[in-house]
């Protein structure tokens, strides 16, 4: 087409649109890794999990629902996949509350120091970016029964308070990973160690956040530490705690590195006492080749998360305005 | 005519490099088992200058994940290692291909094979072969024992028990020292399945391992005899050194456990030791001295991954037929330690007669190889037992009950 100057005529895009073109096309790439590497095998799993597994694909046969059937009856009669969704739930509130909770705790207390504040919250950060292996074989070690630190402590506790003439101060030796009801309090505990140095950084950029005038006004106004913490900081806080919550949430349903090295002779704990979703699917796949059924069980998870999040998202948003 | 040569010279080298086939051995990363698979791969090479090998290797916890993941994706060993338990799970998945009867005589192999690696078959075909077997024996501190006044490790469980009660050192409630190194998802849960059950009296299981059948009078003085040493005598306690093989380590590194069991494989190790140690055969009940023991071995298979062109095929059917020969077993034997598998090696008097090896070797003539069909589904019901009673209070008779039925549950979904 030719403009009656006798030059080409191109259409020209607003400066604007253009931009935007340009950032979608840049969005191109992460999108077609999200695809790819992400909703594709997203979708397989769900597509083999309908299958018996074999290495030929020839010769897997198409079972329909007969993996989630078998969900249900491990589940109804008490199996390792009941004892794995059960544990989940303590995790989720022992995790993702203690994570949280402590997280703005130490939080506010990082915020108001003013000593050695990069040497502190280096220190919170550390455990975080420590291999999570790594993390859970010392601690491991710590708990355990016969030459861990904490039970030398609690016996030297009760050596001293006995001398002291009040044995019924001193406390036994714990058995800690060695116990089914202990166990996974005992790796929960190394999960918000490990994961609180995220949960400040989160929260501490959240409390930069918040106006300091408005601190003060109420201050003035004769609001005490206390009154200025939960009707100030913590709903202004807000969405800040929700992004917290979704994420700890997450990750404390995808656990398994931290279960899977603790325990060293019995995964998942005596007794499947600490068990994680992830730890069964896969011993599923890996140990017993049964891949289809282990992706049946990713499925599961999948629901799981996607169905915990989307609540959190509804019950938590609300929009605080002041 | 100087350039001709030249050229014929390169023509035969590229000819020479493309008839060459390269196939890849998998087995899982154990210093003295790559270092004997090295040298044997390097005897096979000089035969064979048209087969080159590679070996790879993993941590044996990550082992079977990269045999999972891999082979579906036509990638990995074309010769891979598995424990004859493990059989059954990668059988049924595809994972090994049946021994081609163009390379492998079957009656060939039932003659020259001790009778436990029967093993290796899965509804009467042979998917693999082992270079060595193992069984299990009483390992013990020597000196520790004759500290304690014992010139002689302990030849029935009664024995076993004093010995291991004088052994035993507490301070406060805490452990510094155990007679036994308690270890039921080492070797322990073989232990009181095939030995223990089967010295009170009862059987483990039917003939054909179809059905469950310890959970009898005798399974229940099995398993109550087992866990008393935890609950009634006190001279062990679980995980005592943490860790895999904290047993083993208690044993041979920190010197606080003065007895294991343990099968052959551990020679190696234990040999490196500095204190005076003895491994003997697994004590008998004074009452009756029935003996009875655990037989196992790790087998190398063919993947399909082998069966893509028949050169390849040739080339790894010739290199699991030369590391499964009497020459391999020898330098196996030698290099790492276990006991050979062919029927004329393992009756060699010398070899019975051998005061570490006897033990071992003796005690093949009445082990059972337990015919699995989910070696880690089967393994976890019998550890879940023990630890049931050990830990929570169970009675054996509840406990070992509820593991029956869970583990019928097991074989009948695998049959």
């Amino acid at each position: 087409m030719r403009s009656s100057y006798g030059a080409p005529r191109r259409r020209r895009l607003s400066l604007a649109r253009r931009e935007a073109l340009w950032a979608y096309a840049f969005l191109l790439v992460p999108l077609a890794f999200f695809l790819f590497f992400r909703l594709w095998p997203a979708v397989q799993s769900l597509k083999l999990s309908f299958f018996t597994w074999h290495v030929d694909p020839e010769q897997r046969t198409f079972i329909g629902l007969q993996y989630y059937r078998e969900m249900y009856a491990n589940f109804a009669a008490k199996g390792d996949l009941f004892k794995a969704l059960r544990n989940m739930l303590y995790y989720f509130l022992l995790v993702v509350f203690g994570q949280v909770g402590i997280g703005i705790f130490s939080a506010v207390l990082l915020n108001s120091i003013t000593w050695f504040k990069g040497l502190f919250r280096a220190i919170y950060f550390a455990p975080y970016v420590t291999p999570a292996a790594a993390v859970a074989w010392v601690w491991g070690w710590m708990y355990s029964v016969n030459f861990g630190i904490f039970n030398k402590f609690l016996s030297d506790w009760s050596d001293f308070v006995t001398n002291l003439g009040l044995p019924w101060l001193a406390i036994d030796p714990q058995p800690f990973l060695t116990s089914p009801k202990q166990a996974l309090i005992a790796v929960a505990a190394v999960v918000i160690w490990q994961q609180l140095g995220f949960q400040v950084v989160i929260f501490l950029a959240g409390l930069q956040g918040i106006p300091r005038p408005m601190q003060e006004a109420a201050a003035i106004d004769g609001a005490n530490g206390w009154q200025r913490f939960w009707h100030i900081t913590i709903p202004l806080l807000n969405p800040v705690i929700v992004f917290s919550l979704i994420i700890s949430t997450i990750s404390t349903l995808q656990m398994f590195d931290q279960v899977q090295n603790i325990n060293f002779t019995d995964q998942g704990g005596p007794l499947g006492s600490t068990l994680t979703i992830a730890l069964y699917m896969y011993e599923q796949a890996f140990q017993k080749f049964r891949i289809g059924y282990a992706a049946a069980v990713t499925v599961l998870l999948f629901a799981i998360i996607l169905v915990i999040t989307l609540v959190q998202l509804k019950v938590t948003q609300r929009k605080v305005e002041y | 005519m100087k350039r001709f040569l030249i050229l014929l010279a390169v023509m035969v080298g590229v000819s020479i490099g493309a008839a060459q086939t390269t196939i890849t051995y998998w087995q899982y990363d154990y210093a003295t088992r790559v270092d004997a698979m090295n040298q044997l791969i390097a005897q096979f090479e000089a035969a064979n200058p048209d087969i080159k090998v590679v070996q790879e290797t993993f941590p044996y916890d990550g082992y079977q994940q990269q045999v999972a993941a891999s082979l579906p994706a036509g990638q990995g060993a074309d010769v891979a290692q598995l424990f004859y338990g493990w059989l059954p799970t990668w059988q049924r998945a595809g994972y090994v291909i049946p021994l081609p009867a163009q390379y492998f005589d079957a009656a060939e192999l039932d003659a020259n094979f001790a009778p436990l690696v029967q093993a290796a078959k899965v509804d009467g075909t042979w998917y693999g072969l082992p270079t060595a077997v193992r069984s299990l024996a009483l390992f013990y501190n020597a000196d520790m024992l004759a500290a304690a006044g014992y010139d002689a490790p302990p030849a029935t469980w009664e024995e076993f028990i004093e010995i291991a009660q004088a052994l035993t050192v507490k301070q406060g409630n805490r452990f510094v020292q155990v007679g036994y190194g308690f270890a039921p998802t080492g070797q322990d849960h073989h232990l009181v399945r095939e030995v223990l059950v089967r010295q009170f009296g009862g059987a483990p299981y039917s003939d054909d391992y179809s059905t469950v059948t310890y959970a009898d009078q005798a399974g229940i003085d099995a398993l109550t005899f087992y866990t008393d040493w935890v609950t009634k005598y006190g001279f062990t306690v679980p995980e005592f050194v943490p860790g895999n093989n904290g047993y083993r380590d208690g044993f041979r590194q920190l010197e606080n456990i003065a007895m294991i069991v343990d099968g052959s494989f551990a020679i190696g190790d234990v040999k490196k030791v500095s204190f005076n140690w003895g491994v003997t055969e697994l004590p008998v009940r004074a009452e009756n001295g029935i003996q009875s023991n655990f037989g196992s071995f790790f087998m190398n298979a063919l993947t399909p991954n082998a069966s893509k062109d028949p050169a390849k095929l040739e080339a790894a059917a010739k290199f699991l037929k030369f590391v499964t020969s009497d020459d391999a077993m020898k330098l196996w034997l030698d290099v790492v330690g276990e006991l050979p598998a062919s029927r004329s090696l393992i009756s060699d008097p010398a070899l019975a007669a051998d005061p570490v090896y006897g033990p071992f070797v003796r005690a093949l003539d009445y082990a059972h190889a337990t015919v699995f069909v989910d070696e880690t589904g089967q393994r976890d019901t019998m550890v879940d037992a023990i630890n049931e009673v050990v830990l929570q209070g169970t009675s054996p008779a509840d406990a070992l009950k509820a593991a029956a039925a869970e583990e019928q549950l097991l074989i009948d979904a695998n049959r």
